[in-house]
């Protein structure tokens, strides 16, 4: 008797607070960096793109590190194999870095992120021929905020359509 | 350390010039010397000459005030309210009253007189020692009208020079990037005034993202990286003649450049294959030498003023230090030790220390430290800075600031700074729009 009451509590807490989260606009469950970074790398879908169904246009990275992360070459994965079905189409790989380092460093930074992703592409099959990059170091942030979570959406190799 | 001017009385030589009042530059700017710039007096026909010319209603009020200007904002010169002066320009320009200008607390007076000459403009002005009762200097120039702002810089130069004993800074041009709209979308544009911030004029239209202009010694060039057609490459512009050209055409990223000290070649980074190494290329015969060679990323180089070193910032320890070596690439060593990331060095033209930006703990400061990196001193502390530019006495450093935007991304900007290398003076440097990547020209007149 006295459990089932606990767990009839345990279950209105349940629905109060789904009835919460349902509330809460993405915008408001993005902002909780607790749910959309591991480590400091950016795991959430804001900002992200589609290419095609199911592929994602971005991959994120850790302060000045260009090595991927496990999400990342998922993600890479169905980029290169979205790219053998479609060989009419070339990309081009912009490299970004947040604000918080020297703007000529962050270019080269930039450039490094996008060669892992592009030599990640390349091991899948995609001829470096289809593939330029292009690195922006800190100059096009796609979050102007000043915070940890910001940083995080703008430290990012984005693969875009050339044609 | 005491922060103070000293000042030096009277050595009874029967000499033209010798050394009266003496400003130690070397100390910081907490006590600097009193001293009155008199209005340069000018005749009516004269005045209204250059009115008509110029539309500027007094040409030598307007003169003595850019001198004052430069002298105030040097931070070693505290020029006296002009209302508290008790004589009149042209009187005190034949014979200053030293007690009427001791008895108001100027230790140095600076008079003059303008004249309209055959369509020329004619400046002499005279730089007194008040409580000497002595002229430390005459100088007599003539130019175009047109170059009235000039005139009012060399002149502060001249007094720098006298009082301090060192080249002054203030005959100079600041290249800079204007920067406008949003952050995530900012339009970029080469831009360059003079150093007090006046004629300032747009080189480029921002139709490409343009970055890291520097001038060539001679500050007749510009090298800078430019985006156009979404190739970054280093391009060289010459400002007279507004001709551009591409300089770093490598299959690739070049980025990071600067003239060596003699001006005859680029230095820039090269970036491929998620490598930057370091490259020069010559100006004359387009001979490109690879100056570094490593898989990680050598970028911001910069030479030693006698050209026989490189500085530049390298991530080969892991994180990005702070390096010298011989201008061939031999001979790398690691400089920076202290805590945290060391970017953007820079060699003061003395020679003897190399300003940089440091980022630890989540701030970034603009120091400065010795050719060995020991005497490491930061000068300043802020959310975020960089890129530190020499002027060209070594005395002070322009970079720039970027501020932190709120909890909706709002308030962002960035905006030119410069600092005295005691730590002391720091000034924001007002442009039209806001502004970043600040270099510093040469003496134009020297």
């Amino acid at each position: 008797m006295k459990l089932s009451k606990i767990f009839k509590n345990v279950f209105v807490v349940l629905i109060a607070s789904l009835v919460l989260s349902a509330c809460a606009t993405k915008k408001e469950i993005a902002t909780d960096i607790k749910g959309s970074m591991q480590g400091d790398v950016y795991t959430g879908t804001d900002t992200v793109k589609y290419l095609a169904e199911g592929v994602p246009d971005r991959v994120f990275f850790a302060t000045n590190e260009s090595i991927l992360t496990t999400a990342s070459r998922e993600t890479l994965r169905a980029q290169a194999a979205w790219l053998r079905k479609n060989s009419g189409i070339n990309v081009v790989l912009e490299g970004h870095a947040d604000e918080r380092g020297t703007r000529e460093y962050n270019l080269a930074l930039g450039e490094r992120r996008a060669n892992a992703a592009k030599d990640y592409l390349m091991t899948y099959g995609i001829s470096s021929d289809r593939i330029t990059v292009l690195s922006y170091g800190k100059e096009r942030p796609v979050d102007s905020g000043s915070n940890p979570l910001s940083w995080s959406k703008n430290r990012r190799s984005v693969t875009v359509k050339a044609n | 350390m005491i922060k103070k001017i000293i000042t030096l009385f009277l050595i009874l030589i029967p000499l033209n010039s010798y050394a009266l009042i003496e400003v130690d530059i070397t100390r910081g700017n907490l006590d600097p010397l009193p001293l009155a710039v008199s209005p340069l007096s000018i005749d009516e026909k004269s005045r209204k000459s250059f009115e008509k010319a110029l539309q500027k209603k007094n040409i030598g009020e307007e003169i003595s005030s850019i001198v004052e200007n430069n002298l105030n904002t040097s931070g070693l010169f505290n020029p006296i309210s002009k209302e508290a002066f008790l004589q009149a320009p042209d009187i005190a320009n034949l014979k200053p009253r030293f007690e009427d200008w001791s008895l108001i607390k100027a230790q140095a007076l600076i008079t003059g007189k303008v004249n309209y000459v055959d369509n020329k403009l004619r400046v002499e002005f005279r730089l007194w020692d008040v409580l000497a009762a002595k002229e430390m200097m005459a100088l007599a120039f003539t130019t175009v009208p047109s170059n009235w702002r000039r005139v009012g810089h060399i002149i502060s130069d001249k007094v720098y020079e006298r009082l301090t004993g060192e080249k002054g800074y203030f005959d100079t041009r600041i290249i800079y990037v204007a920067e406008e709209g949003p952050k995530t979308q900012r339009i970029k544009k080469l831009a360059i005034m003079d150093q007090d911030g006046f004629n300032n004029k747009f080189l480029t239209l921002g139709n490409e993202l343009v970055l890291t202009p520097r001038f060539n010694p001679a500050s007749q060039m510009v090298t800078y990286l430019s985006y156009f057609k979404n190739l970054p490459r280093v391009y060289l512009l010459d400002i007279e003649t507004g001709t551009q050209e591409v300089v770093g055409d490598f299959p690739g990223m070049t980025f990071a450049p600067r003239f060596s000290p003699d001006g005859k070649k680029i230095i820039m980074s090269f970036a491929k294959d998620g490598k930057s190494d370091i490259y020069t290329m010559d100006l004359e015969n387009r001979i490109v030498e690879k100056i570094t060679n490593h898989p990680s990323i050598d970028t911001s180089p910069s030479y030693s003023p006698d050209g026989k070193y490189i500085t530049f910032n390298s991530d080969r320890s892991g994180y990005q230090q702070i390096y010298i070596m011989k201008s061939d690439g031999s001979n790398v060593k690691r400089i920076s030790f202290g805590n945290g990331l060391y970017g953007t060095p820079v060699w003061s033209p003395r020679g003897d220390l190399i300003a940089f930006t440091k980022l630890h703990k989540g701030k970034f400061y603009i120091g400065v430290m010795r050719t060995d990196g020991k005497g490491e001193r930061l000068l300043t502390e802020n959310y975020y800075q960089e890129a530190p530019s020499w002027s060209p006495n070594g005395r002070v450093l322009i970079f720039y600031r970027e501020t932190k935007t709120n909890d909706k991304g709002e308030g962002f900007s960035a905006k030119l700074w410069s600092i005295d290398l005691t730590g002391y003076n720091e000034r924001q440097i007002k442009t039209p729009t806001d502004a970043s990547d600040p270099s510093w020209s040469s003496l134009l007149s020297n």
